[in-house]
């Protein structure tokens, strides 16, 4: 889950982690008044969408007065910015910068563990660094049952500074950091720049903050902050009623048990020259109003021409799939043709159930895909 | 001899009062595996299914020898669940749970190392020796004896693989569902260096997907360690950047993580990619 740059900032405060003075202001007249109470000619006004590449596209301006202030603002706000539009900006004390660094936390799957990653190279695109010049960022793994103790927090400081007076400063953020996300369960926190300004001081002059969805469940405050897209609406709507969905676009809609199988359904239907209109997991039940649910999700798709349903029954039952799916569609009245594959146990009896019925009933993956590339395609004739 | 378990497995199911422990311990016993005990904090003396419970995994550990367990406890608890196991001396520690906060996995995960022990999963569907021992939700009926190891991140996805080994005489000597979360135990590499080691195996099935690099690594492993054959499978190759598709660890990020980047690894490294999982047993047949 993401949050705004504002919200992370406010977060790095509660934590005693230095940051810029800014207000997060939705119109001119809140950007001109928060322009008043900052302690500062120069500000830098910052549009406040979940998407990188802010500045790239415009939305990242200096003001030095009230005028350039007011024409900044007005230009950014409702600006679209690689789909979002920008409905808040943030007004901020424009810093003197003398340097910038990179410094964040992230989960590392490979270590399986949480890793600092610091490097003198501030201020720019971190991926484009590790493509470029990846021995200029120092990463460094954090065992979970210490965390960063003072003497590790000094070693990566040394990383980016040799005065000791800087060294302390910054060791003194790194720990706030850490604690800040381990405590928050987030999988990012990210300062990107962290400055050293000409008046000798460390602050956070931006900050971005992601969170493991796997643990809202203990972070209500966070989880209240969620913006979901259109899609994402959908998706969350689908996760609210037990299964997994993400649009894709093409004719062909699936509902698959398990996700890795869900995944091979797409990438089949691709292979056998049709489209997948979206990827769908309805996991391990054959509880009919789930597959209700499904379909009615699926064919709220207005591009799904033919239904596939992929079902291997492990645990769950063919048979039990069966009469879900015949529950199911004694409520739902629908023209688009529905191919099932049923294997697994109890895969006779689930494939008698739906003799008689109008189901297309295919008893393997490739036969299954087969008969539904070939409706799409007499559909689109 | 297959890996991680056989006959000579000793299993605790920790939650084995939820109707999950209970329906699929039950399930477990049936099969064969050894299901000594379980546990359930304040229901010690119950019994399930003829299966002991008790309050704690120590208590289990020292009343039947268990050196295995599974865990069937719901997601907050899981973290709790699984320290519990290693510090009881569970040497095998795995974990069906879907949806445990990824710190808490970074966080048990350190502490069953320490303890010398392995954990597997979490989120994933188990493991079976077939004809020995199943630990976990796997469909026993499609496994068959054999000597095809199967090393895979899916749950029913690996079920198909499996169901078309079989169909084919391709039976397996084990197969294990490492999970599907971005941070979990035994991965890629540990597994293929049990199964070069493993009498019994003679061949490698491997199931991938989209996420993180682990495909890459074991591609560069397989390369430099592994002289069994291997075939692969990747799903995902329609999965759109960004989107988590089912499994925690199902995504691509940044642009990194795609099936094209694990595919063009593995056919690099000398490994078949089938194009769809019924493909899998005539690659591992020519390769052998």
């Amino acid at each position: 889950m993401k949050i705004h740059e504002y919200q992370a900032k406010e977060m790095f405060s509660a934590y005693g982690i230095p940051v810029d003075q800014s207000v997060v202001c939705r119109s001119v007249e809140d950007a001109v008044k928060a322009y008043s109470q900052l302690d500062s000619q120069r500000v830098i006004v910052k549009a406040q969408v979940h998407t990188g590449g802010r500045g790239k596209a415009g939305g990242v301006k200096l003001a030095g007065d009230e005028v350039e202030l007011r024409k900044h603002v007005a230009n950014i706000l409702g600006m679209d910015i690689k789909g979002f539009i920008v409905d808040r900006v943030l007004v901020g004390q424009a810093v003197n910068i003398s340097k910038e660094f990179y410094v964040s936390y992230v989960i590392d799957r490979r270590t399986k563990s949480a890793i600092l990653m610091l490097s003198k190279e501030g201020g720019m695109d971190i991926e484009e660094v590790a493509r470029v010049t990846p021995e200029k960022i120092h990463k460094i793994v954090i065992d979970p049952s210490i965390g960063v103790p003072d003497f590790l927090a000094r070693e990566a400081a040394f990383n980016l500074f040799d005065d000791i007076k800087l060294v302390r400063q910054t060791a003194g953020i790194l720990q706030k950091l850490y604690k800040l996300f381990v405590v928050s369960d987030a999988s990012l926190a990210e300062i990107n720049p962290l400055v050293l300004t000409n008046e000798g001081n460390i602050i956070a002059i931006d900050a971005k903050m992601t969170f493991d969805d796997n643990a809202l469940f203990r972070h209500p405050k966070v989880a209240a902050l969620n913006e979901p897209t259109e899609e994402e609406k959908k998706e969350l709507f689908a996760k609210s009623k037990g299964f997994s969905y993400v649009n894709l676009g093409g004719e062909i809609g699936c509902m698959v048990n398990g996700a890795g199988l869900a995944m091979a359904t797409m990438d089949v239907i691709k292979l056998y020259g049709g489209n997948p209109a979206n990827f769908l997991d309805i996991g391990g039940s054959s509880n009919p109003n789930k597959v209700i649910e499904a379909m009615k999700l699926l064919l709220s798709d207005k591009n799904v021409k033919v239904v596939l349903i992929n079902i291997f029954g492990g645990i769950t039952r063919c048979d039990d799939v069966a009469r879900g799916l015949l529950e199911a569609f004694k409520q739902i009245k629908t023209d688009v043709p529905v191919v099932i594959r049923l294997t697994g146990t109890n895969e006779k009896e689930g494939r008698a159930l739906l003799e008689g019925t109008d189901l297309h009933v295919a008893n393997t993956m490739g036969e299954a895909t087969q008969m539904a590339v070939d409706l799409a395609k007499q559909l689109q004739n | 001899m297959s890996i991680l378990i056989d006959k000579k497995t000793r299993l605790v199911v920790q939650g084995i009062t939820g109707r999950d422990g209970a329906f699929h311990s039950t399930k477990m016993k049936a099969y064969g595996t050894n299901v000594v005990g379980g546990t359930s904090p304040g229901k010690a003396g119950e019994l399930v299914d003829g299966v002991p419970v008790f309050n704690t995994v120590k208590d289990a550990v020292y009343e039947t020898g268990a050196n295995t367990s599974v865990i069937f406890v719901p997601a907050p608890f899981a973290k709790d669940a699984m320290m519990e196991a290693a510090d009881a001396g569970i040497s095998l520690i795995i974990c069906i749970t879907e949806g445990v906060p990824t710190l808490d996995v970074v966080e048990a995960h350190n502490f069953i190392k320490k303890k010398g022990a392995n954990l597997i999963g979490p989120n994933c569907p188990g493991l079976i020796s077939p004809e020995k021992s199943m630990v976990g939700i796997m469909p026993t009926m499609i496994f068959k004896k054999g000597s095809t190891g199967v090393i895979s991140r899916s749950g029913t996805l690996t079920y198909e693989v499996v169901y078309n080994l079989t169909a084919n005489g391709m039976g397996q000597s084990t197969a294990v569902g490492v999970g599907g979360d971005p941070v979990v135990g035994l991965y890629y590499q540990e597994l293929l260096s049990m199964f070069e080691n493993d009498p019994e195996t003679d061949s490698i099935a491997l199931i991938g997907e989209i996420g993180g690099d682990a495909e890459e690594q074991a591609a560069e492993y397989i390369k430099n360690n592994i002289t069994k054959p291997v075939v692969a499978f990747i799903a995902g190759q329609q999965a759109p950047p960004g989107k988590q598709m089912g499994h925690a660890g199902a995504i691509i990020s940044s642009g990194a993580g795609t099936a094209a980047e694990k595919i063009a690894a593995f056919k690099t490294a000398g490994v078949p990619v089938a194009n769809e999982p019924s493909m899998i047993p005539e690659l591992l047949k020519r390769k052998m």
